[in-house]
């Protein structure tokens, strides 16, 4: 990936960049020096690797999903990171993070968390290595994705609720970011996204890479080729999205979608489409695509979804915007909903919510027959039953 | 006597500066770099919110500020994600905001300002709403208004090194950056070397607002920074609360900035004078 690649100041374009408080410059700036050393370094690549296959369960399947590749008349493939360990593609990156906290010899974590996926991979990596752990969460938030809040707290980590804003993703951020300010010498910040200061986006994603990289190797078993069609994955910060995307950037060949929550509908006032609805400002220490007023004031955004309610989106993929290598488009709640109840009675297969809005968009696409179309299917629905009923009793 | 100065030509508005190290030589005069000529001790800076508690409060607290004897004054530009304030000020930006202020409307209501003041002013903001209104138009505006100086915490050395430094020298503005006990001493010196006014020298790793007395290592802290002999004067900020801290943090340094603790003594406030005067007393009685 050498076209899209961060540059040596961090950008990607002109997204990106380092923009913390100088409180947070010297922990910032020692990840900088340090993380490609790390990640590279063959020990923590064998650990790293024995932890994603022994621990997380990779590599997830490639699952040829025949119902509803017949219903749309075209080869569907779902990259099952639902069967993670955890339900979801964000223990990657919390595998890696937390390995090098060890090595930077911090003892503390510190992570923000939207639908509790983030902070229950987070609290688990804790577990495992024994480090202390502190998750900030939305108050809405933890109303909405109680489970999460109960398994965060069982694996032994600190929830605490963001009571700012609208108490969502982008005010648990603002505290996870104060409580690293207050607490620079002994904590590890673990962004859940590829959000933040460079090189938090770079890093997040070559964690989450794996992903593409098992797809390649599955997808030439299966079909005879690495390179589908098609990639889809939702968006919100955009963590699952690099991860399925990266290892296809170079190959412009393959057409890759990704899809932002449109919350009510892009006109309501009550969305989270960044791409759609925002300009280029400045939010949790990058350069990027924010949804803001003409003041550049941050605005609340909308999403059904807990983890793609978020105002902002990761440089690399305003950078795939602007570029054009990456389609973005945008679905509403209620045809996430449809699209989650449709593959659950299709291929008894309950997706998380967030995923469901890459499903959503089968229908808009002209695909072929031959057409061979890979979804990260990037977390299970078990989180969201308590929506889900709700919108199967009301659609009766 | 050695005379040190570098001339450049402004890529802006294509003007001669000079920048001297001599004070004898003052070619583009700045009400900040002033105070710090004339007084070395004891300089009280307040920070306050614009917008807050009420929005018209602007120019109020500014002129009675300066009637206490306050020596420096910061105005808030108030943002919805005000990331390194702590719950006192982080309330205060959402209580201004709430009553619809907006940069707009605080440059209207700066329009006369100098007729009324003399004290040194500063614009505080965090990036986004100055990036969104223009850097090169707000720069330009405040200049119009007499603005001495901006902080912009997360505007990073780097970026401001690179790409702003040129404007905000254009327009007279001095960019005052943070340092903090985990800011390396070569940094200090780099930060040192290229902003001016004075280095806000944050008392401890905290957001604002913090409370309790200066520990020895605090102390030792400032002292280390004192040493370090720096060209620019150092005002202490975060966890300024009361006389006792503000003694202790001008110790070694030429003052101290106090922001959360004003918040909290006007945000009741039915009579700001009344309020403003009894706090800054409170502070600087001898």
């Amino acid at each position: 990936m050498k076209k899209f690649e961060v540059d040596q100041n961090g950008y990607y374009g002109r997204f990106g960049g380092a923009y913390v408080p100088e409180m947070l410059f010297a922990n910032v700036e020692e990840l900088r020096i340090r993380y490609l050393d790390i990640l590279n370094d063959s020990s923590f690549q064998n650990e790293f690797h024995a932890l994603l296959k022994h621990y997380v369960g990779r590599p997830t399947p490639l699952y040829f999903a025949g119902r509803i590749s017949d219903k749309y008349n075209t080869r569907i493939y779902l990259k099952r990171e639902d069967l993670n360990h955890t339900g979801a593609h964000k223990i990657n990156n919390t595998i890696g993070q937390i390995l090098l906290a060890g090595r930077l010899g911090k003892n503390k974590i510190v992570a923000e968390t939207g639908a509790g996926q983030h902070g229950v991979a987070t609290a688990t990596v804790c577990a495992l290595t024994g480090l202390e752990c502190t998750v900030y969460m939305g108050k809405l938030d933890m109303e909405r994705q109680k489970p999460n809040v109960e398994r965060m707290k069982m694996l032994g980590a600190r929830v605490v609720p963001a009571l700012s804003g609208n108490q969502t993703l982008k005010d648990a951020t603002n505290e996870a970011m104060r409580h690293w300010i207050n607490n620079p010498e002994d904590t590890h910040y673990i962004i859940g996204s590829v959000v933040g200061p460079h090189p938090y986006p770079d890093m997040v994603a070559r964690f989450q890479s794996v992903i593409s990289e098992e797809i390649k190797t599955q997808l030439f078993e299966q079909e005879n080729r690495e390179n589908p069609d098609y990639v889809i994955a939702c968006v919100g910060g955009g963590s699952n999205a690099a991860g399925a995307f990266f290892h296809y950037l170079e190959c412009e060949e393959v057409m890759l979608i990704a899809v932002e929550a449109a919350g009510k509908g892009i006109t309501t006032g009550q969305s989270a489409a960044t791409i759609a609805l925002g300009a280029e400002g400045v939010l949790h220490g990058s350069k990027s695509i924010i949804m803001q007023t003409d003041d550049g004031q941050i605005v609340e955004p909308y999403s059904i979804s807990a983890g793609l309610d978020y105002p902002g989106i990761g440089p690399l993929l305003a950078h795939l915007s602007e570029k054009e290598r990456v389609k973005f488009t945008h679905v509403t709640d209620k045809e996430a909903l449809r699209a989650a109840l449709e593959l659950a009675q299709l291929e008894g297969i309950i997706p998380a919510l967030e995923s469901a809005h890459a499903l959503a968009i089968l229908s808009e696409l002209n695909l072929k027959k031959s057409d061979v179309v890979v979804i990260n299917l990037s977390g299970r629905g078990d989180k969201d039953m308590e929506t889900y009923i709700r919108f199967i009793n009301n659609e009766k | 006597m050695q005379i040190t100065y570098n001339a450049n030509k402004c890529p802006k508005c294509n003007i001669l500066q000079i920048k001297g190290t001599m004070n004898q030589i003052e070619v583009i005069a700045n009400k900040i770099e002033d105070l710090f000529y004339r007084r070395k001790k004891r300089i009280l800076s307040v920070y306050f919110t614009a917008g807050y508690p009420k929005i018209d409060a602007t120019a109020t607290i500014i002129t009675n500020l300066e009637q206490s004897g306050v020596d420096l004054i910061e105005i808030g530009i108030p943002f919805s994600d005000p990331v390194a304030d702590g719950d006192t000020i982080q309330h205060s930006n959402h209580v201004a905001l709430k009553n619809g202020m907006t940069i707009r409307m605080l440059f209207e209501q700066l329009r006369d300002i100098r007729n009324r003041v003399e004290i040194p002013l500063i614009m505080m903001s965090y990036l986004n709403p100055v990036y969104q209104y223009g850097i090169e138009k707000f720069c330009k505006k405040c200049q119009e208004i007499g603005i001495d100086g901006l902080i912009i915490p997360d505007l990073p050395l780097y970026e401001y090194e690179t790409k702003y430094k040129d404007v905000f020298d254009c327009f007279n503005l001095k960019f005052i950056m943070l340092v903090t006990p985990q800011t390396a001493i070569e940094r200090i010196r780099k930060i040192d070397f290229l902003t001016g006014g004075f280095i806000y020298l944050v008392s401890s790793a905290s957001t604002t607002g913090s409370k309790g007395k200066m520990s020895s290592e605090q102390m030792q802290y400032f002292k280390r920074i004192h040493d370090l002999g720096l060209n620019n004067p150092l005002l202490v900020g975060f966890g300024i609360s009361n006389r006792e801290s503000f003694v202790n943090a001008c110790r070694y340094a030429a003052g101290a900035i106090i922001g959360s603790a004003f918040i909290r003594a006007i945000s009741q406030s039915d009579d700001l004078k009344a309020s403003i005067s009894s706090f800054v007393q409170s502070i600087k009685a001898e």
